[in-house]
């Protein structure tokens, strides 16, 4: 198992975010023996938060990983998303093998211009996994909160939105979506 | 199964009103409908799983398991799509079809809609038709579309509509902020705004409250059910009445028919799976252009080899919807005041009458948006990503008006539905093949449509603009497909009469947007339903004579 200090930082910054606690204890009890993912293993993860941190860095606001984005996207791995799981293992296979190529490094353990040089690479040459990863990035980002991503609802309050006046009159029913 | 009178296909926008005027006329109907009866309870305010955004799948169907649909592109090309992927060309499949959660827009074609060939001429390689009915013979039902359903709106800001008997049964809903932006510009321009007609209530209206005005309207079921739809308004009427049985999560798979080639009745999966017969003496075919289409498809017998209505390849050719274009304003100062439904105003004046071009459409100011629909609408020197696309989403989400409208799209006897070869659906029939596109010239009428609406939006203070106006490779015929069963008066040029009767089949009827000739340059819906009211009420005259017997 990779224990690079980024990796660590960024799961420190998930906590520091809050919410996560319970989140990432509840679904840790899916248990597919990737840890606190239901599909993706750590590697993956550390991988696919370095691009999403791309996508969206963090600022006065959280970057996308902090914003709960890779739990967004590993739920939805599992649910609706489930035909894109081969593209993703083979797409942060394709970031790996280049920046081990380029940098004889991970992309995780590189510093951010050089993490940069890699993402753009890939926008290029990958163009295809790029768009997936840049999509469901910014949906999860700017999403409801609901699915794991915009946690505690910060890219609302970022963009100045208040919390829904209504919660409705039938609550969301997270165990009914998921058999859709 | 007992034997009924009519069986209908389909409880959205134009089955539901059959259903209910047979219902009330004393026939019995069974009304079939493939999927289920959401309420206002769904509505679930998700804005990654709706109908307008389907990143995590549709909301109101169908699901995507088992539901392909095939589409072949400009250069050949195949692909299989998903139900909630934007190449489907999706509606929806639920009781009260899109009606129940569209942006709820109700407006009247214009009588220039209804001749489009005779005012301009038909550009070379376009199927472009007048209808065999005009806006006059029309204008009753649409009244009564009006009065029904229940439509807010005010047509007094414009002169460019048909003649109305009445005005519209409810106010428009007080204008927000960017009506009171978009207006004054509007009239600098010379232009004639107005408030958009809506089938949604601005007072009590119809035993329903009022709209609250929310963030979650176009794409998502109303939470307090002031948007009206078919599902909460003529369906209820129809089950009151005793005479009308819905049956929901029923696939129909094919029409039945008698050796003499009269319909006998229809076959169709249930909820459970299980293969069901109903008898009835006539059939209703209201599943929406492109389905309406498949299913005559696959109605194959000795004597409809081809389909049925198909004698002459008409059934699913001229496929049509509405080519959207309009640009994207960005404003020093907020417009965003978080006031559904959004969508506010409209100009009527590029209807028709600009020299060289056929046709035109209404401009209108979009719905109200959710973060996400703004991710690819940033100012146009913005990146895609990193952290100016952030800084950007934060400077502008609040900061921006957008204006977009149905280019009237120029029909083509290429664009059309077939049946696919190879892909079934999870029923094991053959699913849908999309194929062609529409006459080129929209694509050139929508251009200049898109430059019309930066200029309005320039004129209200916009500091940068957007403009929206592509060529795409495939017809767009999603929510507002139409045209694949058209209506006429020559049986080797069209599908039905001006009665929505199949022309050599005395018992079957297309009642929905496929009868359409030509989908004028706004949202179809109250047209539908127009149509509806209309076939309904000449349904129930030639019943009460003959009861169809032969």
């Amino acid at each position: 198992m990779p224990s690079s200090s980024k990796r660590a930082l960024t799961r420190r910054q998930f906590v520091a975010a809050g919410a996560l606690g319970g989140a990432a204890a509840a679904i840790g009890c899916h248990g597919h023996g990737h840890g606190e993912w239901e599909f993706l293993s750590e590697e993956q993860a550390a991988t696919l938060a370095a691009v999403c941190d791309q996508i969206i860095p963090g600022d006065e606001f959280p970057s996308a990983s902090q914003a709960g984005v890779l739990t967004f996207i590993d739920r939805q791995l599992v649910r609706p998303l489930r035909r894109y799981r081969g593209a993703y293992r083979d797409g942060l296979e394709r970031a790996e093998a280049l920046s081990r190529h380029r940098f004889g490094s991970r992309l995780t353990d590189l510093p951010p211009a050089e993490q940069l040089e890699i993402i753009k690479t890939i926008e290029r040459d990958d163009h295809e996994f790029f768009e997936l990863v840049r999509s469901h990035t910014l949906d999860g980002y700017y999403g409801a909160p609901r699915h794991g991503g915009n946690r505690d609802a910060v890219s609302w309050r970022m963009l100045g939105l208040s919390e829904p006046p209504l919660n409705g009159r039938a609550q969301y029913n997270l165990k009914k979506d998921s058999t859709s | 199964m007992k034997r009924v009178n009519a069986v209908v296909i389909g409880a959205g926008a134009a089955g539901g009103i059959v259903a209910k005027e047979l219902s009330v006329a004393g026939l019995s109907v069974v009304l079939l409908e493939r999927g289920p009866w959401y309420t206002a309870n769904d509505c679930r305010k998700d804005d990654l799983r709706n109908q307008r955004t389907t990143v995590l799948g549709n909301a109101f169907g169908p699901e995507d398991r088992g539901n392909p649909r095939v589409t072949v592109d400009a250069s050949g090309g195949i692909h299989t799509f998903l139900p909630s992927e934007g190449g489907y060309q999706n509606n929806a499949a639920c009781v009260g079809g899109g009606t129940l959660s569209y942006g709820a827009q109700a407006w009247r074609y214009m009588p220039q809609d209804f001749r489009m060939r005779s005012i301009y001429g038909a550009p070379a390689g376009s199927s472009l038709e007048d209808w065999p009915i005009s806006y006059d013979d029309l204008e009753p039902f649409y009244e009564k579309a009006e009065i029904e359903i229940g439509v807010s709106g005010d047509y007094s800001g414009t002169p460019f509509h048909g003649p109305r008997d009445r005005p519209l049964p409810m106010p428009p809903l007080p204008p927000n902020r960017e009506f009171q932006i978009l207006e004054p510009a509007a009239r600098k321009l010379g232009l004639h705004p107005f408030h958009i007609p809506m089938a949604r209530n601005s007072v009590p209206y119809n035993g329903r409250g009022q709209c609250m005005r929310c963030r979650w309207c176009v794409g998502f079921a109303c939470e307090v059910d002031a948007k009206n739809g078919s599902q909460n308004t003529v369906i209820p009427i129809a089950l009151s009445t005793g005479n009308c049985e819905l049956r929901t999560e029923c696939m129909v798979s094919e029409i039945l028919t008698d050796d003499r080639g009269r319909a006998a009745g229809v076959a169709y999966f249930d909820a459970q799976g299980h293969h069901q017969q109903q008898p009835c003496d006539f059939v209703v075919v209201s599943a929406c252009a492109i389905e309406s289409a498949r299913l005559l498809l696959n109605s194959k017998s000795r004597l409809y080899p081809n389909g049925i209505g198909n004698r002459y390849d008409q059934v699913g050719r001229n496929l049509q919807g509405h080519h959207y274009t309009g640009a994207v304003g960005f404003f020093d100062n907020e417009t965003y005041d978080d006031v559904g439904p959004g969508a506010s105003i409209a100009i009527s004046d590029y209807n028709h009458g600009t020299p060289g071009l056929c046709g035109g459409g209404m401009l209108a100011n979009e719905f109200i948006r959710l973060p996400v629909h703004m991710i690819d609408r940033m100012p146009p020197d913005t990146p895609r990503w990193g952290l100016e696309h952030k800084k950007a989403m934060r400077a502008y989400f609040k900061r921006n008006i957008m204006i977009f409208g149905p280019t009237q799209q120029i029909p083509s006897a290429d664009a059309r539905v077939t049946l696919d070869p190879s892909v079934k659906d999870k029923w094991g029939l053959p699913v849908a093949r999309i194929s062609g596109n529409v006459h080129p010239h929209t694509f050139d009428i929508g251009e200049v449509q898109a430059q019309r609406a930066e200029a309005w939006l320039k004129e209200a203070g916009a500091a940068k603009t957007l403009r929206f106006a592509g060529r795409p490779q495939v017809v767009s015929a999603g929510q507002h497909q139409a045209g694949t069963c058209r209506m006429g008066n020559d049986p080797r040029g069209s599908v039905v009469n001006r009665d929505c009767r199949i022309h050599d089949v005395d018992n079957i009827f297309v009642i929905d947007s496929s009868v359409h000739m030509t989908n004028g340059g706004f949202n179809p819906v109250l047209t539908i339903m127009g149509i509806a009211y209309m076939a309904s009420a000449s349904l129930v005259r030639n019943w009460k004579g003959t009861g169809f017997r032969s």
